[in-house]
C-alpha cells in the first residue's frame, strides 16, 4: 500500500516537472540563430541538400565519431561474452520457399541499404539506417538457415576498414586544411548541388559508417541469435 | 486532422506500454513494446521528421525486438537445461 502511495507521488511529481515545459510551449514561427547558421552553411559552404546530414557528419562530426565508438566497444563485449559454441544444432531444414525467398530478398535489401547510405546528402536517412537495413538482410538470411556460418574475416576485414578510412579521412582534414578541420568535408571538391557526387566528403564518410554498422550488427546478431 | 492522428496514435502507444509491463507472456510483451516504436515512428514522419522515422523504425522496432526475442529464446533453452 505504501509502495503504491509512493508511485503515486513520484508521477504527481514528474507532472509537477512537466507543467513548466507544457505552460511556455510555443511553435517557432522562425529559425533561431544557431539552426539557421546550419541550414544557410549547409546549403552555401557545403553543398548538401540533407541539412540533418550535414549536422551529423560534418557540424557535429566528433559526436558521430564517438557513437562509432561506442557502437564498435558494444560490439567488442557482446563478441567477448557471447563466445559461440562449436556444435551446430541438428534442426529440421527450413522449407524450400522460405529458403529461395529469403535469398532473393537479401539482394534487396542490401542494394536498399546501400542506396540509403550513399544518398545521405539528398534524400532522408543515412550510414546508420542503411547499415542497420543491411543488417536484417542478414538477420533474414540467420532465419531461414540457423546455421549459417558467416565469414568472419571479411566481416572484421570490412569494420575495421571503414573505421580506420574514416579516423583518416578526418585526419587529412588537419594536413591539408589547418589545424581547425578536423573531419571537414572539404578536402574532396564540392561538386553540383543535387548530385550525387557531391558534398565534399560527405557521402564517402557515411558510406563507411554504414558499412561499419552494418558489420557490427550483424557481428552482434550472429552471436546472439547464430547458435 | 495531424493532430488527431497523433492523439490516437499517443494512446495507443501508452496502452501498449502499460500492456508490455503487465502481460504475463513475455513474447507479447516485447512485441507490444515494439509496437511503441513502430507507432512513434510513424508519429515522427508525420511531424516532418523522415531521418529519425527511418531510425526509430529500423532499430527501435525492427533491430531491439528481434535482439530481446533471441535473448527470451536463449533464457529458456537455459531453463531447460538445469
Amino acid at each position: 500500500m505504501i509502495k503504491r502511495i509512493f508511485i503515486l507521488l513520484a508521477l504527481v511529481g514528474l507532472v509537477l516537472m512537466f507543467i513548466p515545459f507544457l505552460r511556455d510551449f510555443d511553435f517557432h514561427k522562425e529559425l533561431s540563430k544557431l539552426s539557421s547558421q546550419y541550414v544557410e552553411g549547409s546549403i552555401n559552404d557545403l553543398n548538401t541538400q540533407n541539412v540533418v546530414t550535414s549536422v551529423i557528419v560534418t557540424y557535429r562530426g566528433l559526436d558521430t565519431l564517438g557513437e562509432v565508438t561506442v557502437l564498435f566497444l558494444t560490439t567488442a563485449g557482446v563478441g567477448f561474452l557471447l563466445r559461440k559454441k562449436k556444435a551446430s544444432l541438428k534442426t529440421r531444414r527450413s522449407s524450400e520457399l522460405l529458403q529461395t525467398a529469403s535469398q532473393f530478398l537479401f539482394v534487396l535489401i542490401i542494394l536498399t541499404g546501400i542506396f540509403i547510405f550513399t544518398h545521405g546528402h539528398l534524400t532522408p536517412g543515412g550510414g546508420f539506417q542503411g547499415g542497420v537495413l543491411i543488417t536484417t538482410a542478414f538477420l533474414l538470411l540467420i532465419l531461414a538457415d540457423v546455421n549459417l556460418k558467416f565469414n568472419y574475416s571479411i566481416l572484421h576485414f570490412v569494420e575495421s576498414f571503414s573505421g580506420v578510412f574514416y579516423v583518416m579521412i578526418g585526419l587529412f582534414g588537419f594536413l591539408i586544411l589547418g589545424m581547425n578541420s578536423f573531419l571537414d568535408p572539404t578536402i574532396l571538391p564540392l561538386g553540383n548541388y543535387g548530385k550525387l557526387l557531391s558534398a565534399g566528403a560527405i557521402p564517402v564518410i557515411y558510406s563507411l559508417i554504414g558499412l561499419k554498422v552494418g558489420s557490427e550488427l550483424t557481428t552482434i546478431i550472429d552471436k546472439m541469435g547464430g547458435e | 486532422m495531424i493532430s488527431i492522428i497523433i492523439i490516437v496514435f499517443g494512446i495507443i502507444m501508452i496502452i501498449a506500454a502499460f500492456l508490455a509491463i503487465h502481460l504475463k507472456n513475455l513474447l507479447s510483451a516485447i512485441i507490444s513494446a515494439g509496437v511503441i516504436s513502430l507507432l512513434a515512428s510513424v508519429i515522427y514522419l508525420l511531424l516532418a521528421a523522415p531521418d529519425v522515422a527511418m531510425t526509430e523504425a529500423a532499430i527501435g522496432s525492427g533491430l531491439t525486438t528481434i535482439i530481446f526475442i533471441f535473448t527470451l529464446k536463449k533464457i529458456k533453452k537455459g531453463d531447460l537445461d538445469d
